[in-house]
């Protein structure tokens, strides 16, 4: 199979999967129950597909062999006739309904549902939207395997035991809620993120996962500017994944990279959703990132980058959006040009959270050399890199910390793509 | 909560620690590593290990004495160093280990130190 074909066969299942999922799970509101008759579903196929042929309308099939599975479930669990009536109607109504609805955005809004630890939202959508399996899932978030799974089945029997609403919030609930939603998909793009092409951490395709996740949620919720917003922060950022790395695996920092190396079909496609986003004339904290972002790709065609903007930009998302990834974002973008500017912002934001934060340590320490502390700026950078996971980023970091005589100015180190570490 | 972080290093690593044009990197890593687990307060104790050619191994078979050059196991990755540190919980603690220049070059095994024997 070519790659195109193995991607749109895998692209298939994966809709098929998700959607099936989510139409069980609205109706039963129980995602583990819903994973096991779909899963014996998938065996039943494999078992007559081949002997009988593939039926017409597969994903008819499978919901089918599903909802009977679970109706045996409930017939197994001895329910009272009554409820067991009103089973059967809600089957019959889903049976009718042909296709059947998508139901995947109230499966997405039921996983980052307030009653759910807000660590366990993301993991939870990757594995009943995405199909992805736990030990995949446990890898990306760096959590041991089995308590990963544990986890997970924790977070599935809360919303069946609770009786969470699958459905859809309306009014001003929608946008409490869908920034949750937003969060948990752009905490499993800062996931990959940090991963490089080619690496063997696992890690690097939940980006284009989050994507996925981004462009179903545009299509379900068709002109919600944040999540046009969204969608149009993670394709700027792609776009610049292979620029991230020389020939030699070396890491290179935003403001260095080879803007030709950019992919342009993913810039343009982020544009217009910009532009769509911005007609909408409120604030959105990911809208207003995702025109940071835009700023920075500009360079590929000015040549220059345009602080001013940035800082302005900043300025707007620290205000709104305030935390300690915009915080040191708005740090890194003055410390160009007012790098005293920038060591007080960061000074002021000084917190627990910031004292493990990398970007926080390799901000200051640039602010520290630019304004000629050098021996100030070697320990925050070393600290920085003592937080480092990335190898490449490591050296680098050390390269720059090598760069320092006593009393000189390296404009290299800023934190680029910092505010990226911390999605959450 | 405590747990021991042992670092598995490839030769290739390890050979960086007196190299005339890698060792400053090397040890660059490891000291910022080791100086921000200290700034955190999470170090109970640890050190490095000298190379694994140092090693030797004893073992005791039906009364007889059997003492080896080298290290126990022939594996490609070889420990080269230990920390135990005192964390929350062991997400935090495989946190700190991913942090380590080990991890990227050879792995790191996280284990939980067991409590002292109840008397």
């Amino acid at each position: 199979m070519t790659g195109d074909a193995r991607r749109a066969a895998e692209t298939a299942a994966r809709v098929a999967y998700g959607r099936l999922i989510a139409s069980l799970a609205a109706w039963s509101r129980d995602i583990a129950g819903a994973e096991d008759a779909l899963a014996e579903a998938f065996v039943a196929a494999l078992r007559t597909w081949p002997e009988r042929g593939i039926p017409d309308a597969p994903d008819a099939w499978l919901l089918t062999a599903a909802r009977n599975n679970l109706r045996n479930r409930h017939r197994h669990d001895g329910i009272r006739a009554a409820a067991a009536q009103e089973i059967e109607r809600r089957h019959d109504a889903l049976a009718e309904a042909a296709p059947f609805p998508d139901e995947r955005l109230k499966l997405l809004f039921v996983c980052a549902h307030p009653a759910i630890d807000a660590g366990i939202r993301t993991p939870l959508m990757l594995q009943t939207v995405l199909g992805l399996d736990a030990v995949r899932i446990a890898s990306a978030f760096l959590v041991a395997p089995a308590a990963m799974g544990q986890r997970l089945v924790r977070a599935k029997a809360k919303i069946r035991d609770a009786g969470l609403r699958f459905e859809v919030p309306e009014g001003d609930a929608l946008q409490g809620r869908l920034g949750d939603v937003l969060d948990a998909v752009y905490a499993a793009f800062g996931t990959g993120w940090d991963a490089v092409p080619g690496a063997a951490t696992g890690t690097g395709d939940l980006a284009q996962e989050a994507i996925y996740l981004g462009r179903l949620l545009v299509e379900l919720l068709p002109g919600e500017p944040e999540a046009q917003g969204l969608l149009a922060l993670m394709l700027y950022c792609e776009a610049r994944r292979s620029a991230r790395r020389d020939a030699a695996g070396g890491f290179v920092p935003l403001d260095r990279q080879d803007a030709t190396l950019w992919s342009r079909d993913m810039i343009v496609e982020a544009e217009g959703l910009l532009t769509a986003a911005s007609r909408a004339g409120r604030f959105g904290r990911y809208g207003c990132e995702a025109a940071i972002q835009s700023v920075h790709v500009q360079r590929g065609v000015t040549g220059r980058t345009n602080h001013a903007a940035l800082e302005l930009l900043y300025d707007l998302l620290a205000a709104h959006a305030p935390g300690v990834g915009s915080t040191v974002g708005r740090a890194a973008a003055y410390v160009a040009r007012d790098p005293a500017a920038a060591l007080a912002q960061l000074d002021a934001a000084r917190a627990a959270a910031t004292e493990r934060y990398q970007p926080w340590w390799v901000t200051r320490a640039t602010a520290l050399a630019a304004l000629g502390r050098v021996a100030e700026a070697r320990d925050a950078m070393s600290t920085a890199i003592g937080l480092t996971e990335d190898a490449a980023v490591r050296a680098w970091l050390l390269g720059v910390m090598d760069g320092w005589p006593q009393a000189a100015i390296s404009s290299g180190a800023r934190a680029s793509n910092s505010h990226l570490r911390s999605p959450a | 909560m405590q747990f021991m972080l042992m670092f598995a290093e490839p030769a290739t690593e390890v050979a960086k620690r007196d190299h005339p044009e890698h060792a400053a990197a090397y040890w660059g890593g490891w000291n910022a590593y080791i100086g921000a687990m200290a700034q955190a307060g999470i170090v109970v104790n640890g050190d490095g290990l000298q190379p694994p050619h140092t090693a030797t191994t004893v073992r005791v078979r039906d009364g007889k004495r059997l003492v080896e050059d080298g290290p126990y196991a022939d594996t490609k990755e070889q420990l080269g160093g230990y920390f135990i540190v005192e964390v929350p919980d062991l997400d935090t603690a495989l946190e700190w280990a991913a942090r380590s220049p080990a991890a990227s070059s050879g792995g790191v095994e996280v284990r939980p130190v067991m409590p002292p024997p109840a008397r």
